[in-house]
């Protein structure tokens, strides 16, 4: 593991700057120059003469040339400007980061909960080819990519909430009525944890479950498949046969020696299920009307108010690339034949 | 097609029971798309508000909205528009994808890594916020949510299309062609462009179920598709409200044609790469 070099993790740093840039400029294009004049979105009261059209113009810097707008636009960006929200009249990048913590929360709960029962599933079915575990494994599958998460969520809510009555009501992220835990980082199950609020903890815990499994279910079917294949293909491999002939216990060659070399197509296809699980915080988050940044750039988009669904669209992207970095980087931890440059 | 063809996709249907399944369902998927308003018991967008939110019954087999509309008109009738959509813009990235990809696959040089440059910063975006993103500039409309649909698409078809590409450009029989005197245009559009068309169709109908469901989730979140037409995500978002209160089909039967037809999208993509590119399979 030890053998990750500083010039290896400054190398991919680099790589991933040009990236970055370009989407800041793509970002800045989508929201400054496609639609034909942001002001008109903003000028559609009946008040609103061509004078105070052109007033609103200047105010948002439109009536000078791209080039000026857009490093105007850079100038904001590199002192965590990202411009005032017309709904909540907070600064974005408050909001954002108000926000933040319960849609990362979310998605690391989900995606948990994904790899809990995906790895498990792929090496059984793996190790069990044709078996009954097996054909179970390619169902769930082919039924977890089939199924849109917006739809996922209601049935489940429909299940747990209204038939059985298991989960509390999808309203909110936390039990109004109980005592609140005061915030030190924003992700509710640690705030109550350490404030020793258990009965919050376990109002805050049953409200993330459903939540949680919607996202669980779409990244389980890549993540179980992708297991499988590459458990299947290691464990036909010169050193899994070595290791077996050796005599060490069938645990310790499936677990220790085959798992290993299995997990590294494993580990890029979690970075790309992460991915697509931050995309689809948006629709998780409006079916359990969760507070998170997804939600607040939907209420924004249907206000034709820009600024935040800028942030939000430059925040979940820049998450993306460093994302993508750490995903190379343990990349090169677990495959020693990268990184070794 | 020749008998040889023809004879293998025999024996990949017949040991593969689950293709033939999906190709009825695809079928009967196309039917409901191409004759879904005729075959509608009920008018669509008849409201009738003594009638809302009843369940499902004889004369309203899904049960009726809010508004008392007929459930099951709607769902089969959104068929059409639903269809429509995914297509356009799979068939729109195919096409682009397919182009762009051979013409840098084949030449490289600088445009070829200005492209690679442009796909790595599409990518760099998680692909329905960008999408969503895209809708909101161009402005609110369904041919907006085809193009965005398109867009978020188009680096899997311009990446696939130019390994393919690249790892034919010094295969024999393009050596031959260009010892016969082929010109490079030649070359691409007689010899490499038809090579790749199989592998690339199978992508393409591996990529269709993820359009729907992406065109879907856009409009679920109230883009681009306007009420009251009938398309399955708006249907959904529309009954989402009243999944609390037990009024379960207003939302379930749309999201369960998404499903089907999405399922039936991927397992017909699964059969079609058996078919043409058995060591794909896992």
């Amino acid at each position: 593991m030890g053998r990750v070099s500083l010039r290896f993790v400054l190398g991919r740093v680099l790589a991933a700057l040009p990236v970055l840039a370009g989407v800041v400029v793509l970002t800045f294009v989508l929201m400054r120059l496609l639609p034909a004049d942001p002001a008109a979105f903003y000028a559609t009261g009946p008040a609103m003469g061509p004078a105070e059209v052109e007033a609103l113009r200047r105010q948002l810097g439109l009536d000078r040339t791209v080039a000026e707008q857009l490093l105007i636009y850079l100038r904001d960006l590199g002192t965590g400007n990202l411009g005032r929200s017309m709904v909540t009249g907070q600064p974005v990048t408050e909001d954002l980061a108000l926000r933040l913590p319960a849609s990362v929360e979310l998605t690391i709960a989900g995606f948990l909960l994904a790899l809990l029962v995906a790895l498990p599933l792929g090496i059984l079915a793996a190790t069990r080819p044709d078996s009954a575990i097996d054909h179970l494994t390619r169902v769930i599958a082919t039924t977890g990519v089939s199924m849109p998460t917006f739809v996922t969520g209601l049935v489940l809510i429909f299940v747990f909430y209204f038939l059985l009555g298991w989960a509390p009501d999808p309203t909110s992220r936390y039990d109004l009525f109980l005592p609140q835990s005061p915030r030190l980082t924003g992700f509710l199950t640690l705030d109550t944890l350490v404030d020793g609020n258990w009965e919050q903890f376990g109002a805050v815990a049953a409200r993330l479950v459903l939540p949680a499994a919607t996202m669980a279910l779409f990244a389980i079917a890549p993540l179980a498949r992708m297991t499988r294949a590459s458990m299947l293909a290691a464990l036909q491999g010169d050193f899994v046969r070595t290791a077996r002939a050796l005599g060490l216990s069938p645990a310790k060659v499936l677990l220790t020696y085959a798992l290993r070399n299995a997990l590294i197509p494993v580990v890029t296809m979690m970075g790309m299920v992460l991915s697509y699980m931050l995309g689809a915080n948006v629709l998780v988050e409006k079916v359990f009307a969760w507070p998170g940044i997804g939600s607040y750039a939907l209420d924004a988009l249907v206000a034709s108010d820009y600024a935040p669904v800028q942030g939000f669209v430059l925040v979940v992207a820049a998450i993306f690339v460093v994302l993508n970095l750490v995903v190379d980087l343990v990349y090169a931890a677990v495959d020693p034949r990268v990184g070794l440059g | 097609m020749s008998g040889a063809t023809l004879r293998h996709i025999r024996h990949v249907v017949a040991t593969n029971p689950v293709t033939l399944a999906a190709v009825l369902l695809f079928a009967a998927i196309l039917l409901a798309a191409l004759l879904g308003a005729r075959l509608a018991p009920l008018d669509p967008l008849q409201t009738d508000v003594a009638r809302a939110l009843r369940p499902p019954s004889a004369v309203n087999w899904f049960g009726t909205d809010h508004l008392g509309r007929d459930v099951f008109s709607r769902t089969l009738v959104a068929t059409r528009l639903d269809l429509l959509i995914a297509v356009s813009a799979v068939s729109l990235s195919f096409v682009a994808g397919c182009a762009v990809g051979a013409l840098t696959g084949y030449f490289g040089g600088l445009a070829d890594r200005v492209v690679g440059r442009l796909v790595d910063v599409l990518m760099a975006f998680p692909l329905f916020v960008l999408a969503m993103a895209m809708v909101a500039a161009l402005g609110n409309t369904v041919a907006n949510i085809i193009y965005a649909t398109a867009i978020i698409n188009l680096p899997f078809y311009i990446r696939f299309a130019r390994a393919e590409v690249n790892l034919r450009r010094a295969a024999g029989y393009v050596l031959s062609a260009r010892l016969a005197g082929a010109s490079d245009g030649r070359i691409l559009a007689r010899v490499l462009v038809p090579n790749i068309m199989p592998v690339m169709v199978v992508q393409m109908s591996l990529n269709m179920g993820w359009a729907i469901l992406n065109a879907a989730g856009l409009s679920f979140i109230g883009m681009g598709v306007k009420p009251p037409t009938p398309e399955w995500g708006i249907m959904v978002a529309q009954g989402a409200s009243h999944v609390t209160s037990g009024h379960w089909w207003v939302a379930l039967f749309p999201g369960l044609a998404l499903v089907v037809t999405v399922f039936a999208f991927n397992l017909l993509g699964d059969g079609l790469r058996d078919i043409v590119d058995p060591r794909r399979r896992t």
